[in-house]
């Protein structure tokens, strides 16, 4: 078999695997697309009418046009990193699942590359369904607003990588609260969310722009007001660079899980 | 005339071997099967019956010996032998956020098969597994043999060579049980080759072809259940109940006497007729006893020992 053959045949199972997920999140998409879009879209109007009264404007963009690229972001980050850790576990453990599909011709590497594709579609789902509502509040600035959907499924991409390596050595649902508490929780508050960053002190400024979510931020941020995008291609380099380390060696972790 | 020349194996391995820390689980193994037999797997827990199903289909790498698989190298062509292989696991693993149905037809898209070729044979094993009328129900509204047969449906979507069956029938009713060794029987019919483990000695008896006993991951004995039971152990067997330390004594007098075991309060005697032993325990007063013929549980018990494993 050539290498093209063989990179399609891999797409191919991947995507049945997305396929499977993508039916199942039909029958449930209701109560799913309240928890990935409703809760961040309550953040950035509380928020942004609450604190912007205070706040006034925030380089030079209104407090909640300048929130919304942080809560899309983060509802981006948290979409694919409940995908990869909860439903992936379910699947890995408890509903064993993906011993089922290991029993056809699918390979583990094929598995956790379908769940992070399907984790990444979660993201542009809900990044999809906050962006039309912040369009009609007025808060995109033109139709270059759409480039954030490809940005969402590049922080998916990242951050369910990130998640299904942390899956791959849980032992229970517990164990992703470390993950979350120690990780998600203090990247989300030190990004450039909520503030700029540029009020940190430099080495908390340092440690967030090594983390991939301020990378993520930097891209839509320009997008949602029609700013211009500095340094594009470091912060996809970044995310890129993160996610594929992540799923490189969480395909080896579970492979060794399973295949025992 | 055509000459059918005789089947190359199907499987077959050369001394191979499986150490789960340093626990030699599959010790040397040589295993040949040809095409189209039954064959079934017995032992205790922990005799490497599961260890060695899961190296068959590269679920488990494998530490020594060689292995082939429908003539491919193992582990190399896993992924090109599930193809032809259907896997029946101990636990089952439906899709519970589907249908019937549609567990059937989202486990044939993993095998690359597409809308038109999986609605027929959705249809088929509907039929097959008896199933037609849950078609469209839930998972979670399935009694266990349904359940069970759901699952050896899905195993047979790809049309497989070679059928995988790890305890199939664990924790279901006679009827179900019954159904399932049915359709199983129908499958060999097809030619297909079948390979079961089963702590049911009665289920080994009467479907398999032949019969494997492993032991502490090595073969004990192999041969068709009715060869085992003949060659390896005594034709018949009387178990004496509570009996008293006076009467054993007397009844181990028995000349045709071959082997005695006690196991708790029961005594038994192996042997060709016993007819002393026989005739005194009718002349006595104890009546709690059997005589029967030898069973391949005897031949199991007397192979793999009476310790429990766990």
């Amino acid at each position: 078999m050539n290498k093209l053959a063989g990179t399609l045949l891999f797409l191919s199972r991947s995507t049945s695997i997305w396929s499977r997920n993508i039916r199942v999140w039909g029958k449930l998409a209701g109560p799913s697309l309240m928890g990935n879009f409703a809760d961040p879209l309550m953040y950035l109007i509380v928020l942004g009418y609450g604190l912007g009264r205070f706040v006034g404007e925030v380089e030079g963009m209104t407090y909640m046009a300048f929130l919304a690229s942080g809560v899309i972001c983060t509802s981006a980050v948290n979409s694919a990193s409940f995908e990869g850790m909860y439903s992936a576990y379910t699947r890995m453990e408890v509903q064993q699942t993906w011993l089922g599909m290991l029993a056809t011709p699918i390979g583990v590497a094929e598995v956790v590359f379908g769940e992070i594709l399907w984790a990444a579609t979660k993201s542009v789902i809900s990044v999809g369904a906050i962006l039309i509502v912040a369009a009609l509040l007025g808060l995109v600035e033109n139709i270059g607003a759409l480039m954030i959907l490809p940005v969402a499924f590049l922080t998916g991409l990242c951050f369910s990588s990130l998640a299904l390596l942390v899956t791959s050595s849980a032992k229970s649902y517990d164990f992703f609260l470390y993950y979350t508490t120690l990780f998600i929780t203090p990247m989300v508050l030190l990004s450039g969310v909520f503030f700029p960053i540029d009020t940190l002190p430099s080495l908390v400024q340092w440690v967030a722009k090594v983390l991939p979510l301020y990378h993520a931020i930097s891209l839509v941020r320009p997008l949602m007001t029609g700013g211009e995008i500095t340094s594009i291609f470091m912060h996809v380099f970044i995310l890129i660079a993160f996610g594929s380390v992540a799923a490189f060696i969480a395909t080896y972790k579970i492979k060794k899980r399973l295949i025992k | 005339m055509n000459v059918i020349s005789p089947p190359s194996p199907i499987v077959k391995s050369v001394k191979l071997s499986k150490l789960y820390n340093n626990h030699q689980v599959v010790n040397a193994l040589n295993l040949s099967i040809d095409a189209g037999c039954f064959c079934g797997i017995l032992g205790p827990n922990g005799a490497g019956k599961t260890t060695t199903l899961r190296m068959l289909v590269g679920h488990c790498p494998m530490d020594e010996g060689e292995l082939s698989v429908l003539g491919l190298a193992m582990p190399e062509n896993a992924s090109l032998v599930r193809e032809s292989v259907g896997i029946v696991p101990q636990m089952d693993n439906l899709d519970p956020d589907f249908t019937v149905k549609e567990n059937l037809f989202v486990y044939g898209r993993f095998y690359g098969m597409g809308s038109e070729e999986l609605k027929i044979r959705t249809k088929e094993l509907l039929e097959f597994a008896s199933l037609e009328e849950k078609a469209d129900c839930k998972i979670s509204e399935l009694s266990g043999g349904m359940k069970r047969r759901l699952t050896l449906a899905r195993a047979l979507i790809n049309k497989p060579k070679i059928l995988i069956l790890d305890e199939p029938t664990t924790g279901l009713d006679p009827q179900a049980r019954q159904a399932i060794w049915q359709k199983l029987r129908e499958l060999k019919k097809q030619g297909l080759t079948l390979i079961l483990t089963t702590h049911y000695m009665e289920e080994a008896e009467r479907l398999c072809d032949r019969v494997i006993v492993m032991d502490q991951g090595e073969v004990m004995a192999d041969s068709p259940p009715k060869e085992l039971i003949r060659d390896e152990i005594e034709s018949h067997v009387l178990e004496v109940h509570a009996a008293s330390e006076e009467l054993v004594a007397r009844l181990k007098q028995d000349k045709s006497l071959a082997r005695y075991e006690k196991s708790g309060d029961i005594h038994f005697f192996y042997g060709e007729k016993l007819n002393e032993a026989l005739d005194r325990l009718e002349q006595g007063k104890h009546d709690d006893f059997l005589f029967r013929p030898a069973n391949l549980e005897d031949v199991f018990i007397k192979l793999t020992g009476r310790d429990l494993r766990e």
